[in-house]
């Protein structure tokens, strides 16, 4: 007998990780790991700004992550900094100053761990239909940008040579990141989303010998793992959150394993 | 030939500024529908410059670019830099920028081939391999206009030759032009119409002959390269007329001495 709030978790979680993994596999492509992580640290603000404004918290997320994703679009080395140490900058400048604003707004019975970790056990019916028509319409739009962003992650020049547009498909893609980071705050958390773009879709690498099979497979590993997580966070009464990082880690070393036996 | 409909790109005194200097200045030279026109020059002369701005890939700090409408372009970079996070076979790659039926993608590798190599990744192909390869993705677009930057680099020899006969057979079925850099003046001089010689200024441009006889390329290439030349035309045993309009009597007669002096 499966437990309600354990049946949205799972449906939720899955939408989730259908939705983050060939995001992240595209992430990884363009070496913009980095650029992840500086979403998810600017998710609290969001947070904050929300509790603010008094509008829902997925809006105010939504709308500072895709102010942050605008700004990494923009961002450039300098002849001093490269590009990940200055999006590394903002990203902990970000995070500190949300975890300061959520302490001045958030109620004296708030839970700021939720923020930072999500609560996937704690979803309502509302939050899962969310959740699955939010994942499908956004892999719909990454469907539609997918020919010059992968021509971007290959190679920018070709891409801009024969009349793609790769600089319109990477910002539509830093933009579907910060949907999907709004759409996921309840599910991760800010810390862990990160960890369900990436760890997916670098366990994927392993398998595939294509761009389409690398994005399939990481969404098929983030499912998994999601399952896995959610039934040992069950039946050993571990956090949620950290128990699918974790199955999505062993899944990750499953992988790396096998593909090293096999060569 | 001077009518404008044929013209697929013209740089018109183009100049690229990058990090305070100029890179290249006033590069005025047009590509039409079969013609091929080949970019030589110095290392560092800005060669690959005047292509990424042609290109649109590097943004004109003066002049213009202009490009025929709907121009469908074949791109051959230098180099591919391709992450290793990044799986990507022969057979997908050639389907990067436009969509194309399995057959098309055979027939393309077969053309330059590496057809052998359709199921292999793209970085575990060899230098000689992923030029071919990247010829191939290029021509399959079926481009009104192929440009290709060193297409021979990491290729041997005899390999050489038959590239460069691949491009000047794509010139004859597709009917595009053809803008490219090449360093092998033999290819220079018996497959090109307009050579254009680059350093961070255009030297001299005009057909083979014309720019071989000007003194700016004996200068830049020496006498060595000017022997090489005289070989295969065997300038020196007849006299030319200059058929370009670039070089005066005097180059063209300092150039036929140092011909001469070069084989010696």
């Amino acid at each position: 007998m499966i437990e309600p709030f354990i049946m949205r978790a799972v449906l939720a979680g899955l939408a989730a990780a259908a939705l983050t993994a060939p995001l992240g596999a595209v992430l990884i492509w363009r070496r913009a790991a980095i650029a992840g992580d500086a979403l998810a640290h600017s998710a609290l603000l969001g947070v904050a700004l929300a509790l603010f404004m008094g509008i829902a918290p997925i809006a105010g997320v939504g709308l500072v992550a895709a102010l942050m994703a605008l700004a990494v679009f923009m961002a450039r080395s300098s002849h001093s900094l490269p590009v990940d140490a200055r999006l590394g900058v903002f990203a902990h400048a970000a995070l500190a100053a949300g975890l300061i604003f959520i302490a001045f707004t958030m109620p004296a019975q708030g839970d700021v761990m939720g923020l930072l970790f999500g609560d996937i056990l704690a979803l309502s019916a509302f939050d899962v239909w969310l959740t699955g028509t939010g994942a499908l319409v956004l892999l719909g739009v990454l469907a539609l940008v997918w020919r010059p962003l992968l021509a971007a992650a290959v190679s920018e020049e070709i891409a801009i040579a024969e009349g793609l547009d790769p600089r319109r498909a990477v910002l539509v893609h830093m933009l579907l990141l910060a949907a999907a980071l709004a759409l996921a705050m309840k599910i991760t958390g800010a810390l862990l989303f990160t960890s369900l773009l990436l760890i997916p879709a670098a366990a994927a690498r392993a398998v595939a010998r294509s761009p389409e099979a690398m994005a399939a497979w990481a969404a098929l590993l983030g499912m998994l793992a999601v399952v896995i997580g959610l039934w040992g966070s069950w039946k050993w009464d571990a956090p949620s959150g950290p128990s699918i990082v974790m199955a999505a880690f062993a899944l990750f070393a499953v992988m790396q394993t096998a593909a090293a036996l096999r060569r | 030939m001077t009518t404008g409909n044929d013209i697929l790109v013209e740089l018109d005194d183009v100049g690229v500024r990058a990090d305070g200097r100029w890179i290249v200045r006033h590069v005025s030279f047009a590509v039409r529908r079969r013609r091929i026109v080949t970019l030589i020059g110095p290392n560092g002369g800005g060669k690959t410059t005047t292509i990424r701005a042609a290109l649109g890939i590097m943004p004109v700090s003066e002049g213009e670019v202009r490009k025929a409408p709907r121009l469908r372009v074949g791109y051959v970079p230098q180099k591919l830099a391709l992450d290793p996070s990044l799986p990507l076979t022969v057979a997908r790659f050639m389907r990067l920028t436009a969509p194309a039926t399995p057959a098309e993608v055979i027939a393309a590798l077969e053309m330059t081939g590496v057809a052998h190599c359709m199921g292999r990744q793209v970085r575990q192909l060899s230098g000689g391999e992923l030029q071919r390869v990247l010829i191939a993705r290029a021509m399959l677009r079926r481009p009104d206009l192929m440009v290709l930057d060193e297409p021979v680099q990491g290729v041997d020899f005899a390999g050489e030759a038959a590239l460069y006969e691949i491009i000047g057979r794509l010139r004859d079925e597709l009917g595009c032009g053809v803008l490219l850099v090449s360093h092998d003046l033999h290819f220079v001089m018996a497959g090109t119409d307009h050579v254009v010689c680059i350093n961070s200024h255009i030297c001299c441009q005009g057909t083979p002959h014309a720019v071989a006889e000007t003194e700016e390329y004996a200068e830049l290439f020496g006498p060595a390269a000017l022997a090489r030349l005289a070989a295969y035309t065997h300038h020196h045993d007849h006299v030319h007329s200059p058929d370009g309009h670039v070089c005066g009597g005097d180059d063209c007669a300092r150039g036929g001495r140092r011909d001469g002096e070069g084989r010696s």
